[in-house]
């Protein structure tokens, strides 16, 4: 780790002012990506801005019905917040199937949206990357890519996304709110991450300076029908092969909305609109589920070690539509809501 | 010309920045140390306040062996700043049970051998006590998926497991 400053300002504007003062600078929040990048001079910063003293840790009720999700507070904190639990049971059982509860109780709301993918050619300095080193070539394409991505992705970078909780937030419709010292504005959950096509090195649409300052959730969060379907290589702790956020509003066996996010498979959580549009005004049968996976999947394509997910993404898909179809959720909240069912 | 990228070494700023004295409280004293920004709390037990009890294994957060209790809840170490956690409420296997009075969690991993070489010993017994205070963890199943940030290369689980059940079951007893 390189050596550099630290100061923890109070306010929301003067940490911006601080980080466009500071071109070489970075905000911290619970820091369990970004030290762990610095420790492996993958990221070098000279300054940190730490934000733990910011004002933003609460969790509060919006006037419109919506749920603000404040960016400092912790994973863990947001996942057994009561009104997440009984109302976006969804979002508590995707924070819940990643990391682990030290990294719960660290990681923050914004940080979870800020963490940079696991691609282990991005980690590893002796390789080229061009999310690492724009230009230099991508190893996993040709290389080892059991966990990149197989839709949405570049001849540039193959790299996924690593979170789970930002799969839930895309099923959802979150909006990131972010300040600068131009001010505030609202950026759609679809519009946050982005892809990488020629510009790998980015992974999201912020401009510089900017920090997150919440997540507000739409009122409706599909509290009755949904599961978050997380498969990976052990039962606990390891990044989703693919994951899967279903939600469904049903009027009989008839389904009348519906949502459905991918995780592990490309550079951001992946929906596709006609998906959904499949899967709306349909009986809830596995006919409907197979068409909407077939059409969540259209054009996917499999690297050497990774053309496995294309199917296993599929049958995911009508597995988790399933269970969500059969489930009627009921906060027990004596219970420990497992999150790898 | 081969296309491999070079190592880029760590960039240096432009000062080396001056150590600053950091209160933090350990263990319920406040302890004064002088630190660079860049010291991880782990290394500031260890190194700085000869807290030796919380271990260093992997120093990427994936180990659990450097588990403490931050306000209760439990973190890893390795992977927060000393500067992050001034004027915060932090407790460390030093900081649970004497030598005279163990913590049932102490005495359970004596009972049940919850261990070959010990040194993942300090955060299993840290995520252990946070476990029990979080209360979520009742079933076997619950405990191992609550228990998965840390890891003991000697294989102990199916003792380690047994240890954090008994005491689970006289909480709900």
């Amino acid at each position: 780790m390189n050596s550099f400053t630290y100061s923890p300002p109070t306010a929301v504007d003067a940490a911006v002012r601080e980080r466009i003062n500071r071109p070489d600078s970075a905000y911290i929040g619970g820091g369990t990506n970004l030290i762990d990048l610095m420790k492996e001079n993958v990221a070098h910063p000279t300054h940190l801005i730490g934000l733990k003293k910011l004002p933003l840790a609460e969790i509060e009720n919006l006037p419109d019905g919506g749920l603000r999700l404040g960016a400092m507070a912790t994973n863990a904190d947001t996942a057994w917040h009561p009104e997440v639990e009984k109302r976006y049971p969804l979002l508590n059982q995707a924070i819940l199937a990643g990391a682990t509860p030290q990294l719960r109780n660290m990681a923050t709301n914004g940080g979870n949206l800020m963490q940079r993918t696991r691609c282990y050619y991005f980690y590893d300095l002796a390789t080229p990357c061009n999310k690492r080193e724009p230009g230099t070539g991508c190893s996993a394409i040709g290389g080892y890519n059991r966990i990149h991505a197989i839709l949405g992705a570049s001849e540039q970078c193959i790299a996924t996304h690593p979170s789970d909780m930002c799969v839930a937030l895309a099923a959802l419709e979150a909006v990131v709110r972010v300040s600068s010292p131009q001010g505030e504005r609202s950026i759609s959950f679809a519009n946050f991450h982005r892809l990488p096509g020629d510009r790998p090195e980015l992974d999201n649409t912020l401009r510089p300076g900017e920090l997150i300052t919440a997540l507000d959730l739409p009122k409706k969060g599909f509290a009755k029908n949904f599961t978050y379907l997380k498969l990976r290589d052990r039962s606990s702790y390891a990044f989703a092969v693919v994951s899967v956020a279903a939600a469904l509003e049903l009027d009989g066996d008839i389904i009348t909305d519906a949502r459905l996010a991918l995780g592990g498979v490309a550079h951001k959580p992946w929906r596709k609109a006609e998906a959904e549009q499949l899967l709306i005004g349909k009986p809830a049968t596995l006919v409907t589920f197979r068409q909407a996976a077939a059409e969540l999947l259209a054009g996917a394509e499999g690297h050497a070690h990774n053309a496995f997910k294309i199917e296993l993404a599929k049958r995911a898909i009508v597995r988790a539509l399933k269970q969500a179809t059969e489930m009627d959720y009921v906060l027990d909240t004596n219970a420990f809501q497992n999150s790898n069912p | 010309m081969s296309q491999l990228a070079q190592p880029t070494l760590g960039r240096a700023p432009v000062a080396l920045a001056p150590t600053q004295p950091l209160t933090l409280r350990i263990n319920g004293e406040n302890r004064t140390l002088n630190v660079a920004p860049w010291t991880t709390l782990l290394d500031a037990l260890r190194e700085y306040l000869d807290l030796t009890g919380t271990k260093k294994g992997c120093d990427h957060g994936q180990c659990g062996a450097c588990t403490v209790l931050v306000n209760g809840k439990r973190i890893n170490s390795c992977l927060s700043l000393a500067v992050m956690q001034e004027s915060e409420d932090i407790t460390t296997i030093e900081g649970i049970g004497t030598a005279e009075e163990l913590h049932p969690l102490q005495q359970a991993f004596i009972d049940h051998d919850a261990f070959q070489c010990g040194y993942c010993t300090p955060g299993q017994i840290c995520s252990a006590v946070a476990l029990l205070k979080e209360g979520r963890g009742k079933t076997e199943a619950e405990v191992r998926d609550l228990m998965s940030g840390n890891l003991c290369r000697c294989g102990a689980y199916t003792n380690i497991l047994s240890a954090v059940m008994e005491v689970v079951n006289a909480q709900k007893a």
